[in-house]
């Protein structure tokens, strides 16, 4: 055998151990991710199919109920308000977080005095807990003694602090408004991420060219930001719509999100709750699919890098 | 390709207005103005920034420092600030065995969770990102799109499940659950982390007879202490904050972590206790906030690598 074969057939166990090794490596990700949360869904999907309760067992599901959960689902007025609320509140705070996020990020992409403190404070409610921003929130806003109804009742926002937390609108708003304090920071992250990958020259050229501020940003920047935009309006759209921590703290009993409902069915176990609940779950996760699908074939966001 | 196509749109519509290029030269007044404009939007943003970040943290301190008297009196103007100060409600719940047994829970959750994370996560990144095998698109395409999931999707089986292996109410049950929902965050960090090293650091170990596993051990895991601490970092306060499967499959308050104790925190009360809440809530996020501080360029390039993958 010649060396060069020698080598050629070393090359080749050692790609095939390598094959090996990064097969043993991925396993345990591969086996807890199918075992947690792909087989999980479909479990939930064979649930949904069946008059099932906590107390049965996924073997034993109770009887077949073909897609009869479904239709109860989709005549319960409370899930139609779940739906209705968690519709409104995706579609207001999402833009409004965008808008808030890109003003942020061009703020904290100029240079000043201090920058690198305001971007450490912008981190802050980042890292709050939603379920403790909620309790905050609720704290100054608790009827009578909170200072923020206070406040919006001094401005003329409400026309009375009482009526906060039991109005349903106003907690809809208060429920966006903690929504948009949490989230705005992870956009302008994004969004001041991909700032920074435009290079200098070309603003700097637009600006040459008589370019005014506006017209760069609109006709320059903008387009250059499109990539960053869509991850982080794809991203906060998903988690808007799957909000569950915000309105089960602060608007417990009033208003529910698909979340809440599904929880809230779960957490019953009964025959007559759990059922649609395993049902609003797979409309949950369909449709959370059908929005990422939306993103990433409609709107051509990358998400795999390539090889 | 579109840079330059924009930028030239831009430069044709200018040219058009301003044969010559006269538009550039401004009077010098004129632009001290501009800038003067432009600096009052900048601080005025600023300012608003920090106060709608700073502002509900005070309203909050303030209602934990206040004695509970000044809690049953109407909001006025002139209570905007507090009256008198008191620590009470701070060493309250330093004292209550459940909200030091919350901080405990959420301790061991969030610990446990990151350390698991990483064990998992970090070989299937470093797999992941500088290894050739099969399916390996797939598998990343996999593992991303269970970010995409709604957790809610799971709960009903892994709480049949839970129940039936006797795991309900115990800490596993919500290790694993939100391991599985971090794991693609981190598994995205260190994967961006490994896959900027330079390609043939491996290779020197190869030829020197190393297995792979022997090079990613002695080569790899020794450099990768910047990844692994913005994973660690964002792994750690994505569980110290999670509360949906806490909630739902942790039934006994002593097993409660503090995202879940702290809603309930009047209501396990007679008297509703909203300053001892508002102390617990600030408390609580202390953590947090001390890791946002610290690591705050960490953090900023572990959820732009994990958010930006494209």
């Amino acid at each position: 055998m010649s060396t060069a074969a020698v080598r050629l057939g070393r090359q080749r166990s050692r790609s095939r151990s390598e094959r090996h090794t990064a097969w043993a490596m991925v396993a345990p990700t591969v086996v807890i991710v199918l075992a947690v949360a792909f087989l999980p869904v479909l479990e939930t999907m064979w649930l949904s199919l069946h008059h099932s309760t906590a107390s049965s067992s996924l073997s034993n599901p109770g009887g077949f109920a073909g897609l009869r959960n479904f239709s109860a689902l989709f005549s319960d007025p409370v899930f139609a308000q779940s739906l209705k609320y968690t519709a409104i509140f995706t579609v207001v705070a999402v833009p409004i977080e965008l808008v808030i996020g890109m003003g942020v990020a061009l703020i904290l992409h100029r240079r000043f005095r201090g920058r690198g403190f305001m971007r450490a404070i912008v981190l802050i409610p980042w890292g709050f807990p939603l379920a403790i921003a909620a309790v905050l929130a609720r704290l100054m806003l608790q009827s009578p003694f909170g200072i923020l109804g206070f406040l919006l009742q001094q401005v003329g926002l409400i026309s009375s602090s009482s009526s906060v937390l039991s109005n349903n609108t106003d907690l809809l708003i208060g429920v966006i408004v903690v929504d948009v304090w949490t989230s705005v920071p992870f956009i302008a992250l994004l969004l001041l991420a991909g700032l920074q990958t435009i290079p200098n020259d070309v603003l700097a050229a637009a600006k040459v060219d008589g370019a005014t501020p506006v017209q760069s940003f609109f006709r320059v920047t903008l387009p250059l930001l499109k990539p960053a935009l869509l991850v982080s309006l794809l991203f906060r759209t998903l988690q808007a719509w799957a909000v569950y921590d915000l309105f089960y703290v602060m608007a417990e009993n009033n208003i529910k999100s698909l979340s809440t409902y599904v929880y809230q069915g779960v957490i019953n176990g009964d025959v007559l709750s759990f059922p649609p609940a395993t049902a609003a779950a797979v409309f949950t996760f369909a449709t959370s699919l059908a929005i990422a699908l939306v993103y990433i074939k409609g709107f051509g966001v990358r998400t795999v890098q390539d090889a | 390709m579109s840079t330059q196509f924009e930028v030239s749109a831009v430069r044709r519509s200018r040219a058009f207005r301003h044969p010559g290029g006269a538009g550039r030269i401004e009077p010098g007044h004129h632009a001290a103005k501009r800038r003067q404009r432009v600096d009052l939007v900048l601080w005025g943003g600023v300012t608003v920034i920090l106060l709608s970040v700073v502002l509900p943290l005070l309203l909050v301190l303030k209602i934990s420092l206040e004695p509970p008297s000044a809690l049953n009196t109407f909001p006025h103007w002139s209570t905007l600030l507090p009256h008198s100060l008191t620590f009470s409600h701070y060493t309250t719940i330093f004292k209550d065995s459940q909200f030091l047994g919350s901080l405990k829970s959420s301790l061991i959750i969030a610990g446990a969770t990151t350390i698991v994370t990483l064990l998992i996560g970090g070989p299937a990144a470093y797999a992941l990102s500088r290894l050739r095998f099969r399916f390996r698109t797939t598998i990343m395409a996999g593992i991303l799109a269970i970010s995409f999931f709604p957790m809610v999707a799971i709960i009903a089986p892994m709480f049949i499940q839970f129940k039936e292996l006797g795991l309900l109410n115990s800490y596993f049950a919500v290790i694993i659950t939100d391991t599985v929902f971090v794991l693609p965050l981190a598994i995205w960090i260190l994967a961006a982390f490994f896959r900027q090293l330079p390609p043939d650091l491996e290779r020197a170990a190869k030829v020197d007879g190393a297995s792979t596993l022997q090079a990613f051990w002695h080569v790899i895991v020794p450099l990768s202490a910047p990844g692994v601490v913005s994973a660690a970092i964002l792994t750690f306060i994505s569980t110290w904050n999670e509360y949906l499967f806490a909630n739902t499959f942790l039934f006994d308050a002593s097993k409660w972590p503090v995202t879940v104790l702290i809603p309930n925190f009047e209501q396990s009360r007679l008297v509703p206790d909203y300053g001892a809440q508002a102390a617990a809530a600030l408390v609580v996020t202390i953590p947090i906030l001390l890791l946002v501080l610290f690591f705050q360029r960490r953090i900023v390039s572990g959820l732009t690598a994990g958010a930006v993958v494209g």
